[in-house]
């Protein structure tokens, strides 16, 4: 097994395109190594993403933030600004595994390892986040909810890695939020996820909304429809009402030990709800 | 192919060693450096027995690559008493017995000292939030946090 760390998005570009057998990208490596202890994968090369340097820094870009794949969950929440404008999103990147693991723990890793059970990844869909995907015939971007296709399966093309993250710039008064179910307070995974981002008026209505939920299909998604039930309300009953309604609609989950299928589909709703309250407390003090 | 050659910093020490890309940063620690301070729990980041600082960050030495630490700074258990005397946080696990077995002791010792060098004063909430990535299967963690608390007010005298 080879490990190489170009410095730069050509040179990693050019060894996972031109690497025959399985070639996995490193950035944290809080999934990888585990995969790699446990023979789930057993690559021939090992690409470290982290020697290049946009894939390491947050800076603010055209009034959003673009965040590297690589930056870790530590360093999104020592972030002076990031925190203010995207709660939710740091909130999300901060729920997953422990201090140790927020210490290396990613956003793009995250994404790309693939579970539909990703604290990060309903927050970064229901942000509007687009992904920087760098490859041997260049960049192009990718909406976050069109990244996953499946279990383990993106819409990476050979050869493309996950650069960086967009998250777009925000009006006045608008908020994120993310909550999800474990079974504990700490150290566990996603249950289910939901991320909810919107913005309102000066009298209170909602006038844009994204609604994401996690671990209850096979990939993360975007709700529209959840979206719609609440754009144009202030969240009064009716408007939650149809929002869980809408939440429950799309959940196709699975029945294992950590949740039945009515479980999932009854604490979607519930979540959902939650989190836009959560928003639109957060966006009414803006 | 030929094995990685890495020169790095271990507890304030210029040191390098060879490894094979598979090698995790705990291999090395414990079986290149004879570090064995750092111990293997769960080789997956679940009980930070392996807890090390990595250029000042917290993290999991079983979840690092060691060819990834070329010309970082690792501190270890090994390094945290200066000389003969012991630090005051591995002062207060002695006085209030918040070790048994002591496997997991190493891992919350350089956990909580980076707790405290980032907040001097942490609420009870704070250090069972912080040292949640830290397992331990004999005291029940109460004497840890008391300890730690202890260690704090020791810290903050001065």
């Amino acid at each position: 097994m080879r490990y190489e760390a170009p410095d730069t998005v050509e040179g990693v570009a050019a060894l996972l395109a031109g690497t025959a057998g399985d070639v996995r990208v490193l950035a944290g490596g809080t999934d990888l190594l585990v995969q790699l202890r446990s023979d789930i994968v057993d690559p021939t090369l090992i690409v470290d993403i982290k020697k290049i340097a946009e894939t390491r820094r947050v800076t603010e870009e055209g009034g959003g933030f673009r965040i590297g794949a690589a930056v870790t969950g530590a360093e999104l929440k020592e972030h002076p600004r990031l925190k203010q404008v995207w709660p939710g999103v740091v909130e999300a990147a901060n729920l997953i595994g422990s201090t140790q693991v927020q210490g290396r723990a990613t956003l793009g890793g995250n994404l790309c390892n693939g579970s539909p059970a990703a604290d990060s990844v309903p927050a970064l869909i229901a942000a509007g986040a687009v992904a920087t995907l760098a490859g041997p015939r260049g960049r192009r971007d990718l909406a976050v909810e069109d990244v996953m296709l499946g279990p383990r399966k993106l819409a990476l093309t050979k050869g493309e890695f996950v650069v960086s993250f967009l998250l777009p710039p925000r009006p006045p008064r608008a908020a994120d939020a993310y909550l999800r179910f474990i079974p504990r307070t700490e150290m566990d995974i996603a249950v289910v996820g939901a991320g909810v981002s919107l913005a309102v008026d000066e009298a209170g209505t909602i006038t844009a909304a994204r609604v994401s939920l996690g671990a209850v299909a096979p990939r993360v998604l975007l709700v529209r429809e959840a979206a719609h039930a609440i754009i144009g309300s202030r969240l009064d009953k009716p408007a939650q009402d149809r929002l869980e309604a809408a939440a429950r609609a799309v959940c196709v989950p699975i029945d294992d030990k950590r949740g039945t299928v009515e479980f999932r589909i009854q604490v979607a709703g519930v979540l959902a709800r939650r989190a836009a309250l959560i928003a639109l407390d957060r966006a009414r003090m803006r | 192919m030929a094995k990685h050659h890495i020169e790095a910093t271990v507890n304030g020490d210029a040191v390098e060693f060879l490894c094979e890309t598979e090698d995790t940063l705990l291999d090395v620690l414990r079986d290149t450096l004879q570090l064995t301070g750092s111990k293997e729990g769960c080789a997956s980041g679940d009980c930070g027995a392996c807890s090390v600082m990595l250029d000042g960050r917290l993290v999991c030495a079983c979840l690092v690559l060691g060819c990834e630490v070329g010309g970082l700074r690792i501190e270890t258990i090994e390094g945290m008493a200066p000389g003969d005397a012991l630090h005051p946080l591995q002062q207060k696990f002695l006085e209030h017995a918040a070790l048994q077995c002591g496997i997991c002791t190493p891992g919350f010792l350089v956990a909580s000292k980076a707790l405290l060098e980032k907040n001097p004063e942490p609420s009870e909430t704070e250090i069972r939030y912080w040292l949640a990535g830290n397992l331990c299967r004999c005291t029940g963690y109460d004497k840890i946090v008391t300890a730690v608390q202890d260690a704090a007010a020791t810290l903050r005298k001065g």
